[in-house]
């Protein structure tokens, strides 16, 4: 084997971003830096209100926002994305060789569990294995992968049945799942079972006995971790605590929320509505800031499955009848949070692109109609599941049902909960017998900007796809080339065909992008930007 | 007397049993799936599949029932399907915010509605009368989470006396207790004050035109001694049958005074567990509020033979 090539830090096929997002990174790197230079003072309690409650405590088996951002507290991992989209080491360094077909990730000294275990090679193997069981882009990973093998106590080895310019994206993917390394006895859970246990190598621990799942999760300092020394960045970097511990409080109203955070009562709140910002705003004792500059995607789903979207000319009328601006003017409202975006892998990204994108954002009614008399559209009704229980979920398919009507569509738009259409939304049936023909979700701007992380396009039909089960070959075939290829120039042309032939398929329909800022006192220094809220490097004064 | 209370106490065993069939065959047939909860967005059919058939889910369901009635003979109520936390342990942790809330709203209740209920009726008419009344319709009228922003925005936000939210147990001491539990009660109280005053009110009214009470005030007893040992005691029956059943209603769970106030009790655990289509959790809390009733009532219809010596059970 010829070791010769060191990769670090490692350009993530998302390098080119820095270039776009320069200003910012820039500007959050150096507060970052001399924040992180800081020294530990007073320990005390952060307080944070997080969008949603701790439910499920397995960051793996679950893609559920609040368990990736729980794992980021407890676990650490191999490989981690900074704030220039370049890939540092975290738990290890790695070697490449120059076949690029073994990859050896030496672990750092000192990675200790909480349970005062050492990290082994048999612990990341083992949660790499469960990981790729369950995430996407972990499964697609794993199909290259020929070998994992420890050598010695601290050298793991990847060998690769073929060149795959993906690995190291793939093991410092930002968002759920992320491949959090954990004890191999705990790793071997079977993927479609939680964990028993929270024990980690991250700087938090979870105090288990305090857990109460819709009142709060408590996570104190990890006095044995040892932070990197390089300046915190995004995920990667020293993930220095200065606090004692950490609460992350439900509350499950807004106003409630608002006073605890204006009263002192609470330090931090993750997502506050849209129109209690500018109260937020106007307090001199709070900051509001977006983390999180991928921001979100809001998206319409068809399903190819049953008429009429079975029909590519009805949803391509579908298309041409929806806008953006209408949809985000309803849901958010403020302009300074929205972009009106045809970007399927996220404005900003040097994925970025307007192919096939023609009647992406703004409604062409004409169009529809026309497409719609051509494919004989017989007044199917459509069934469009509408929950009325979340507040950024409930207003899209109130803007699409009119707009739709209003080309010529029959919609019978079905009020229900969110975790209705969640469970419904896995049924295959017709519409009339349980099934549905769309729906609405918004996704983490760091689960859709390429090609492997988006679902959304993976196009692999009724028994490997998502919800809506696309069936469509080319989309598979562009995206193991977008995998395979190591040359960025090169992905970049995949993935801008890609999302043409997913336009012309209507694999999905962007309705837009937003972001939600976080509000929290100026008493906390050093809070972090990035793909999900982190606790390390904040300082309460 | 006792052998109608183990009478009770065996017919109730029927009726828990219809209830813990009925909630179980609700859920089933509800829509929603838990398995589409716990693996999220990206999950596929087949990992959607596989976690269902782990957790049970897709047994017959004569076969489920089965296997949830058999632990709950032996006291095991499970264990959450999405947190993996034993449902006892869950409820548990609950219990204690939302008894706290009940013994002092229906204690503040008794004390201010029962003679505001008196004094309405003893005053027929009057300014005060109305007054009462007044109070009672804004009571009922306001919307309880209306009342806890004002109770909020006025007393935690301008005047800094109380947090804004939360739950202390009293075992961490009686201040840091009571300056949490204080606005919620307050603003619980408000509708039962209105509920029990009226009640009292109408019930008095009532008993002051019976003979006996007439008899009493010829007898030349004072206004007081009338009011208080001849008409109260004789109205009690019903003030005690709304009391009881407010106090089973608070247990049960107030969902919006929880959430305003942030108070981490069975109400909110009850609307996360659906929301969150979390069976065994859903089937124990309206198990143990079905329980709550059961016991509530037994203990008022007991009540009853000592409020009135008429009373007999067989």
């Amino acid at each position: 084997m010829n070791e010769i090539r060191k990769s670090r830090p490692a350009k993530s096929s998302l390098g080119l971003l820095r270039r776009s997002l320069l200003g910012m990174t820039a500007l959050g790197v150096a507060t970052i830096g001399l924040a992180a230079l800081a020294q530990p003072v007073e320990a005390q309690t952060l307080r944070a209100v997080k969008h949603s409650d701790l439910r499920v405590l397995d960051p793996i088996i679950t893609t559920a926002y609040m368990s990736r951002n729980h794992g980021y507290m407890i676990f650490d991992t191999l490989v981690a994305l900074d704030a220039n989209f370049e890939i540092q080491p975290q738990m290890a360094d790695w070697d490449i060789s120059e076949d690029g077909m073994t990859y050896r990730f030496t672990l750092r000294d000192g990675l200790m569990f909480h349970d005062g275990e050492p990290v082994r090679p048999a612990d990341v193997i083992a949660s790499i294995s469960r990981w790729g069981e369950r995430d996407g882009m972990g499964q697609v990973l794993m199909t290259y992968i020929d070998s994992m093998e420890g050598d010695g106590d601290n050298v793991v080895v990847i060998n690769l049945s073929q060149p795959y310019g993906l690995v190291l994206d793939s093991l410092a993917k930002p968002s759920s799942n992320v491949p959090f390394i954990m004890p191999e006895r705990l790793a071997n859970t079977p993927s479609t079972e939680a964990i028993p246990e929270q024990i980690g190598s991250g700087p938090f621990r979870f105090v288990q006995d305090e857990f109460q799942p819709g009142v709060r999760a408590v996570y104190v300092k990890n006095e044995d971790y040892i932070p990197r020394e390089e300046p915190s960045s995004w995920a990667a970097g020293g993930k220095v605590v200065n606090v004692d511990r950490v609460e992350w409080v439900t509350m499950a109203d807004d106003q409630t929320a608002l006073s605890a955070l204006m009263a002192g009562e609470i330090d931090y709140w993750e997502q506050p509505p849209a129109d209690l910002l500018p109260i937020l705003e106007a307090n001199p004792e709070l900051v509001v800031r977006n983390q999180n500059e991928l921001g979100y995607q809001t998206i319409g789903r068809m399903n190819f499955l049953h008429a009429p979207f079975d029909n590519k000319l009805i949803r391509q009328a579908a298309l041409a009848a929806l806008n953006q601006q209408d949809v985000l003017d309803a849901m958010i409202g403020n302009p300074d949070l929205y972009n009106v975006c045809p970007a399927m892998f996220i404005c900003g990204t040097p994925l970025a692109s307007d192919a096939g994108a023609e009647f992406a954002t703004e409604s062409h009614m004409d169009r529809a109609r026309e497409l719609l008399e051509e494919a004989g559209y017989d007044g199917t009704p459509l069934v469009i599941m509408h929950p009325t229980d979340v507040v950024t979920l409930r207003t899209q398919p109130v803007v699409a049902t009119q707009l739709l009507r209003d080309a010529g569509f029959v919609v019978d738009l079905q009020a229900m909960d969110w975790q209705t259409l969640v469970g419904r939304r896995a049924s295959q049936a017709a519409p009339d017998e349980g099934g549905w023909n769309m729906f609405f979700t918004n996704w983490v701007g760091a689960d859709v900007f390429n090609p492997l992380v988006n679902n959304m396009v993976n196009g692999r039909g009724a028994e490997g796809g998502w919800f809506g089960w696309p069936d469509v070959p080319e989309a598979v075939a562009l995206r193991t080339a977008y995998a395979e290829e190591t040359d960025l120039e090169q992905q970049v042309e995949y993935a801008r065909q890609l999302q043409e032939l997913a336009y012309d398929e209507v694999m999905y329909v962007p309705l837009g992008e937003y972001i939600v800022p976080a509000s929290w006192s100026t008493n906390l220094e050093g809070v972090l930007d990035g793909p999900a809220p982190f606790f390390w490097n904040i300082t309460k004064n | 007397m006792l052998g109608y209370i183990v009478q009770r106490i065996l017919a109730a065993i029927p009726v828990m049993g219809f209830v813990a069939l009925f909630v179980f065959l609700l859920l089933r047939l509800s829509p929603g799936d838990p398995a589409a909860i716990i693996a999220g967005d990206a999950a596929t059919p087949a990992q959607l599949a596989a976690i269902r058939e782990r957790l049970g889910l897709t047994d017959p369901i004569h076969i489920q029932f089965f296997n949830w009635i058999s632990d709950l003979m032996r006291g095991d109520f499970g264990v959450s399907i999405i947190s993996g936390q034993p449902v006892i342990t869950m409820i548990t942790g609950r219990l204690e915010p939302t008894i706290s809330l009940a013994l002092t709203t229906i204690t503040l209740s008794i004390v201010i509605a029962v003679p505001l209920g008196v004094i309405a009726a003893w005053k027929q008419g009057t300014i005060i009368d109305r007054l009462v009344m007044a109070i009672s319709v804004i009571g009922f009228s306001v919307p309880i989470f209306v009342i806890g922003y004002v109770m909020i925005q006025i007393f935690s936000m301008q005047l800094g006396w109380f947090p804004v939210q939360g739950f202390r147990s009293i075992t961490e001491g009686v201040g840091p207790f009571a300056e949490r539990i204080f606005l919620p009660t307050i603003s619980l109280t408000l509708l039962y004050i209105a509920l029990i005053a009226r009640i009292t009110r109408t019930s008095m009214l009532e008993i002051l035109n019976e003979d006996y009470v007439r008899t009493a005030y010829a007898k030349g007893l004072t206004e007081t001694r009338v009011l208080m040992r001849h008409a109260l005691r004789n109205c009690a029956v019903p003030i005690v049958t709304v009391i009881g059943i407010g106090f089973a209603l608070i247990i049960s769970g107030v969902v919006v005074t929880e959430s305003v106030f942030n108070l981490p009790g069975i109400g909110r655990l009850t609307v996360d567990a659906v929301l969150a289509r979390d069976y065994p959790v859903i089937q124990a809390v309206i198990l143990l509020a079905s329980l709550v009733y059961v016991v509530v009532n037994l203990l008022i219809d007991i009540a009853y033979v000592f409020l009135d010596p008429r009373i007999r059970y067989q």
